[in-house]
Order: C-alpha cells, then sequence, then structure tokens
C-alpha cells in the first residue's frame, strides 16, 4: 500500500515537472506566444503554419531586439475559451510574456483579450474573424490584425448584392463568430436593397450539412450564404455541389482560406465569391515571401499566416522603436506607425485597435483559368482599408464615434 | 401543398430521406461497436480511428496505386480489419482478465495515437474524394433532388447490416461466436481456437468501421477528424440500441438518423444534442437499451 502511495506521489511529481515551463531565462528574452487551433478544424488555416510564419519573422528581423533574444511559446486552445485565457494568464505570470499571438476562433479571443486587459500585455487577433474584438469586447491592449467580420460583409456581401443577389439565406455556425459574421452580412445586403429569407444555425462541426441545405433551397432565396468557416464551410459547399443546390443558388463563402479552397479542389469552389486580407501571387513581395514560405511548409500561406509575419515584425519594429517592451509605450507606438511590408501597404492600427488595410474582394478561378498550382483566385476589387473595415462605430469606450 | 403541423409533406419526406442517408453510417458504425463490446467485452474507442483510416486508405490507395472507388470499397475495410488484428493480437488480448475500463483506456489512447498521426501526415485540412463515375448526378424523386451516391449508401448499409445480423444470428459460425462469449473455455476444449476467433471479431468490427470510412469518403471531406465526433454519437446509438445488441444496434441507428433530421428542421441549435437527450430517457426508462437484455 505504502509502495503504491509512493508510486503515486512520484508519477504526480514527474508530470508536474513535465508540465513546469521549461527552465530558461524569461526575464532575459522577449517573448512572443502563439495561442491558437492546432490540432482540431482550423489548424491548417493558421495552426504550425503560423509558427513556421512567427520564426520566418523573428529571424529576418534578426533574432534579437535591444539585445535580447526573442523567443516564441506555442500552445492548443482546442477551440476552448478557457484553455487559450487559462495559458495566456500562465505564460504572463511564469513566463515573462511580452506578446500574444491569437489565432482561430473568436469565442476564444474574445476571453483571451479579457486577460491581455488584466495583465497588461498586447494581444494581437489574427486569426478570429468577431468584430467584436475591436467593439464591445475591444480592450487598450487588443490589435485585430488581417480581418474581420465587417470587413468580410463589405467585401463579399457588397460584391453579390450588386450583381443582382438581393435574396439571401444563411447557413450560421451557431457560435459568436458565424452570428456576428450573418448579422455583418444581413446588414450590408439590406443597406444595398437586398432581404434576408431565413437563416439556420448549424452546430460547429456538424457531420452532414444536407438537411441545412434543403432548408435553404425551400426558402427560394437566390443567395446562400455561408456564415461559417474550415471544415465546416468545405462540407458544406461540397454537399451544396452535390444536391445541385448551387445550380439554382449563388453560394457567397463569407469566410474561406486558400486552405479550403485546395482541399475543395476548384471544379467544387469555382465561381465563389470571397474576401480575403492577402492572397500569396498578389505583387512581387507577396510572391518572395510565400516562395520562401512554400519551401518550409509545402503549402502557399493563407492570410492568417501571412498575417502572423507581419504582425511579428509590426511589434518587434515597434519594440525597437521604443526601446523597450513597455506595453503601454508599445501600443502608443503601435497605434501610430504606419505598417508597410508584403501583408499591408499604408496599413494603420486605430484607436479601437482594428488594423487597416486594403481587403480583396475575390472571385475563385475555374480549373480552365487556373494556370499554375495554387492559381487559384481572380481580385475582382480592391477595397480601401476604411471602406473594407468602415466607420468607428462608438461601441468600443476608447474610440469615440 | 400539404402540410402536417405546418410543415409541408415535402420537406418531411426529404428530410426523412436523409436521416436515413445519415442512420446508414450510424447503422454501419454502431454495429461494428456492438459486435466488438457484445463478443468481446471491449469499449471501442477508437472505432472513429478507424473509420478516418478507411477513408484515408481509400484516399490513398486511389493516390498513390490508383485503386478505384470499387476496389478500395473491398480492399480498404480488409487492411484496416488486419490492422485490427494485429492490434488485438499486440494490445487487447493482455487486457482481457481486466476491468472493461482499461480496454476502453486502451482504445482511447489508440485513438488519439490513430488520430494525431494521421494529423502529422496529411494536415488538419480535409481532402476531397470524387463520387465514382457510376454513382454521380442525382435522382428526382418529386420532393427532393437525391444524389444517386446517397441512395447507394442507403443500398449498402441495408445489405451490410443484414448480412452482419444473418451471420452472427443465424450461422454456424455467428453460433461458435455466440459460444466463445458465453463459455469460452469449454468452446476451447472442443478444439475450437478461441483467440484466433476473438482476434477475426475485432478484425470484422473495424473492417465495418473501415467500410463505413469509405462510404463517406466522397460525401465529406477526409480529414484525421473525421471520426472524431462521430464516435460519440454512434457511442449514444449503441447505448440507446442496447450495448451488444446487432439487431439494437442497426434499428436505432438508422432510426436516430431519421430523429436527427427531423430535429435539423424543427430546432437545427439542437441537432447535435438530440441523440444524447435521447439516450438518457433511455437509460432512465430501460437500463439495458431499446434491445438489450437485462
Amino acid at each position: 500500500m505504502q509502495l503504491k502511495t509512493l508510486r503515486i506521489g512520484l508519477a504526480a511529481a514527474l508530470a508536474t515537472m513535465l508540465s513546469a515551463p521549461v527552465a530558461f531565462s524569461a526575464v532575459e528574452d522577449v517573448v512572443i506566444g502563439d495561442i491558437d487551433d492546432l490540432s482540431g478544424t482550423y489548424a491548417d488555416v493558421a495552426g504550425t503554419g503560423a509558427v513556421e510564419a512567427i520564426k520566418m519573422a523573428i529571424s529576418d528581423f534578426g533574432g534579437t531586439v535591444l539585445g535580447r533574444k526573442v523567443s516564441i511559446l506555442v500552445a492548443d486552445h482546442q477551440n476552448k475559451p478557457d484553455i487559450g485565457a487559462s495559458k495566456f494568464r500562465e505564460w504572463a505570470d511564469q513566463n515573462g510574456l511580452n506578446m500574444l499571438l491569437g489565432g482561430s476562433n473568436t469565442g476564444v479571443s474574445i476571453a483571451m483579450s479579457k486577460v491581455a486587459a488584466a495583465k497588461k500585455i498586447p494581444f494581437i487577433a489574427i486569426g478570429a474573424g468577431g468584430a467584436s474584438l475591436t467593439n464591445e469586447d475591444c480592450t487598450a491592449y487588443s490589435v485585430h490584425y488581417v480581418y474581420d467580420t465587417t470587413a468580410l460583409a463589405n467585401g463579399t456581401a457588397t460584391t453579390i448584392v450588386q450583381n443582382g443577389g438581393k435574396t439571401w439565406f444563411y447557413l450560421t455556425a451557431d457560435y459568436a463568430f458565424g452570428t456576428q459574421l450573418q448579422t455583418a452580412a444581413s446588414k450590408v445586403v439590406e443597406a444595398n436593397g437586398g432581404k434576408t429569407l431565413g437563416a439556420v444555425r448549424v452546430p460547429l462541426a456538424a457531420s452532414d450539412f444536407s438537411s441545412f441545405l434543403l432548408q435553404a433551397q425551400g426558402s427560394g432565396a437566390q443567395v446562400l450564404g455561408l456564415a461559417n468557416a474550415g471544415e465546416d464551410f468545405s462540407n458544406s459547399l461540397k454537399a451544396a455541389n452535390e444536391f445541385g443546390i448551387t445550380k439554382k443558388m449563388k453560394p457567397a463563402a463569407l469566410l474561406a482560406f486558400i486552405s479550403n479552397i485546395h482541399s475543395l479542389g476548384l471544379e467544387t469552389a469555382q465561381g465563389l465569391y470571397l474576401t480575403t486580407g492577402f492572397y500569396w501571387d498578389l505583387n512581387d513581395d507577396t510572391r518572395a515571401f510565400s516562395k520562401r514560405y512554400f519551401a518550409k511548409t509545402g503549402k502557399e500561406p493563407t492570410m492568417d499566416q501571412g498575417g502572423y509575419y507581419s504582425a511579428t515584425l509590426t511589434y518587434l519594429k515597434a519594440v525597437k522603436a521604443v526601446g523597450t517592451t513597455d506595453p503601454d509605450k508599445v501600443m502608443a507606438e503601435l497605434k501610430k506607425t504606419k505598417i508597410n511590408d508584403m501583408f499591408a501597404k499604408g496599413g494603420y492600427i486605430r484607436a479601437d485597435g482594428v488594423m487597416v488595410h486594403d481587403m480583396y474582394v475575390m472571385q475563385v478561378k475555374s480549373p480552365q483559368e487556373s494556370k499554375y498550382p495554387w492559381d487559384y483566385y481572380k481580385v475582382l476589387k480592391v477595397m480601401k482599408g476604411e471602406e473594407a473595415f468602415g466607420p468607428i462605430t462608438g461601441l468600443c469606450p476608447l474610440a469615440p464615434k | 401543398m400539404t402540410e402536417v403541423f405546418g410543415v409541408p409533406v415535402a420537406v418531411i419526406l426529404g428530410q426523412l430521406m436523409l436521416g436515413l442517408v445519415n442512420g446508414s453510417f450510424y447503422a454501419i458504425l454502431s454495429l461494428g461497436l456492438a459486435v466488438i463490446f457484445g463478443l468481446m467485452g471491449i469499449v471501442n474507442f477508437a472505432h472513429g480511428a478507424f473509420y478516418a483510416l478507411g477513408a484515408f486508405a481509400a484516399l490513398l490507395g486511389l493516390q498513390w496505386f490508383g485503386i478505384n472507388y470499387w476496389a478500395a470499397l473491398l480492399l480498404a475495410p480488409l487492411a484496416v480489419g488486419v490492422l485490427g488484428i494485429v492490434v488485438e493480437r499486440l494490445f487487447l488480448r493482455h487486457l482481457y482478465k481486466l476491468d472493461p475500463l482499461y480496454g476502453l483506456l486502451m482504445t482511447f489512447g489508440l485513438a488519439l495515437v490513430i488520430e494525431g498521426s494521421l494529423h502529422q501526415l496529411f494536415g488538419a485540412s480535409g481532402h476531397s474524394y470524387s463520387v465514382p463515375a457510376r454513382l454521380t448526378g442525382a435522382f428526382n424523386l418529386g420532393f427532393m433532388i437525391l444524389p444517386i451516391y446517397r441512395a447507394w449508401v442507403i443500398a449498402v448499409s441495408v445489405v451490410v447490416c443484414l448480412s452482419t445480423w444473418f451471420i452472427i444470428e443465424r450461422t454456424r459460425l455467428g453460433a461458435t461466436l455466440r459460444a466463445a462469449t458465453e463459455n469460452a473455455p469449454l468452446l476451447q476444449a472442443f478444439g475450437v481456437n478461441v483467440p484466433l476467433l476473438v482476434a477475426v471479431t475485432y478484425g470484422g468490427g473495424v473492417a465495418l468501421a473501415g467500410l463505413a470510412g469509405v462510404l463517406s469518403a466522397p460525401v465529406v471531406l477526409v480529414g484525421p477528424l473525421m471520426g472524431n465526433s462521430l464516435v460519440i454519437v454512434v457511442f449514444a446509438v449503441v447505448v440507446i440500441g442496447g450495448m451488444g445488441s446487432i439487431l439494437g444496434a442497426i434499428v436505432s441507428g438508422l432510426a436516430l438518423g431519421v430523429v436527427e433530421g427531423f430535429t435539423k428542421v424543427i430546432y437545427p441549435e439542437a441537432s447535435n444534442i438530440v441523440v444524447f437527450v435521447i439516450m438518457a430517457v433511455v437509460l432512465i426508462a430501460r437500463p439495458a437499451g431499446l434491445f438489450g437484455r437485462e
């Protein structure tokens, strides 16, 4: 009995030792954290590719800032807000975290932004879409970097309504992101003279979408608004094709990443409208970055992975400029400097935390139009940052209207 | 249009059809689980992972060796089944003497290893697998457009379920299998190789999961987590049908697919929990399940 207790005690001690922070000189390093979905449905949107992008940014910056080594911490939030928030808190308390990059999932990012405010640590949300991060849920330390639900709706929904898609039915992911996206899109649709005929809230990671799609078809709407993301988006579009729904309704991807288009294939995805903050094949700068990225990962970067690179670089530049990692000074610097790199030209971070930069309305090419691997999009319209992200709403107390 | 409770009949028929398609997957998967539990007493948590393996076997078979769908329908379950036998011989056979919990933990760990490896090798995004040429297109049933492939899934499921039921309940092989669960030492004394029988049973059970994986490959994207959420639902189906009851697994699989389909129309937000609510009610009213023996 005693032996058994001893063994359990030893095992427990060993377990604590293993999970304890790796003994490195946290105080001296500038520590950048990344909390993202590394194993679930969004893992290819940012995931390990994004970690690679951070590493590229750090090494392009020279590996050090203010004479201190820049190191990275990475954790998987498993799409659970409590895991994301507690990991963030742990790093803040024990590992000398200086800045956090947040990956996919709006729900998790909202939880982490609360920690950012409490711990006074800059938090750059990359993969989350919910515009509430810079409205109701804004904090003095949050930045929303790549895209938000407002910009997606302004891009995709406006284009489709103006091309005659007046009546909409939404397939909405049943959590913060999906509902915010649907609200944003229907606002835009109605402002442009269109109409919402209905919506169905689909549980996250549903195994079959055909029932929901038949409801969409029954509504008689012209446009099928897909207010979901990741595998849910891919599987619903695949099923819409299979059931012949795309012949009668025009599908609108309110959020699609190039990784989704890659796995669906152009045969299924062709003609789809979508809005993105970055595309690997836009210009020489994006192609140069993407070529290096491709050499490391074997894939072209998504807009999130591009954003991870840019955000890391932007943060390090700000730290260098103010000569300290003091969060308030860095935030002030971030909000007054223009961002010019392969991701954004003349981008800037507004008082409410939105990084305002150009967004691109794209249409997916047909297999015949695509000339080389990953040649997937044609640019329909370049939206100026102000048009894409809209005016300051006044919902964030930091940025009165 | 004719309506029942304010819902058009065409919608009801459409959802009934789709419910049967989903129910077909539930039935094949829960059948495999029921066979494994009923004959071995193992709660096979790796079932969802074997399902994903079946789909990946079809996908990779096509990409690497040009094996078409029809051949994959046979070869992929076979490969998964052989892997199942290896797993049984290497790991599971050591656990029969112990509490069933150990089997559950073992297979749960195995599921994590399989899904993690697939994730590592092929990424989290799914891969497309085309519908075989002969099954493309759709039937116009009047009340809905039913893709031919989905009708095919129902047909295969019914044939597979009935033949499995027939083999276990009505043939000499089935009788031997059932005897092995009742009294293994006695059966061994009659000269039957019981360990081999058990290994083959596990292989057969997971081969069914592999078959469901191949069937689903053209319907959803093939990804490492495709079985992850499904396996929990399928466990609920097995519990509702009665742990180990073959007929129970088949009937409740199809029926719950249909119930879930209707929930998607009436209150879509609840469609991923309705099966568990039913499970709770069944457990309270009939703890052994609808078709289980007390």
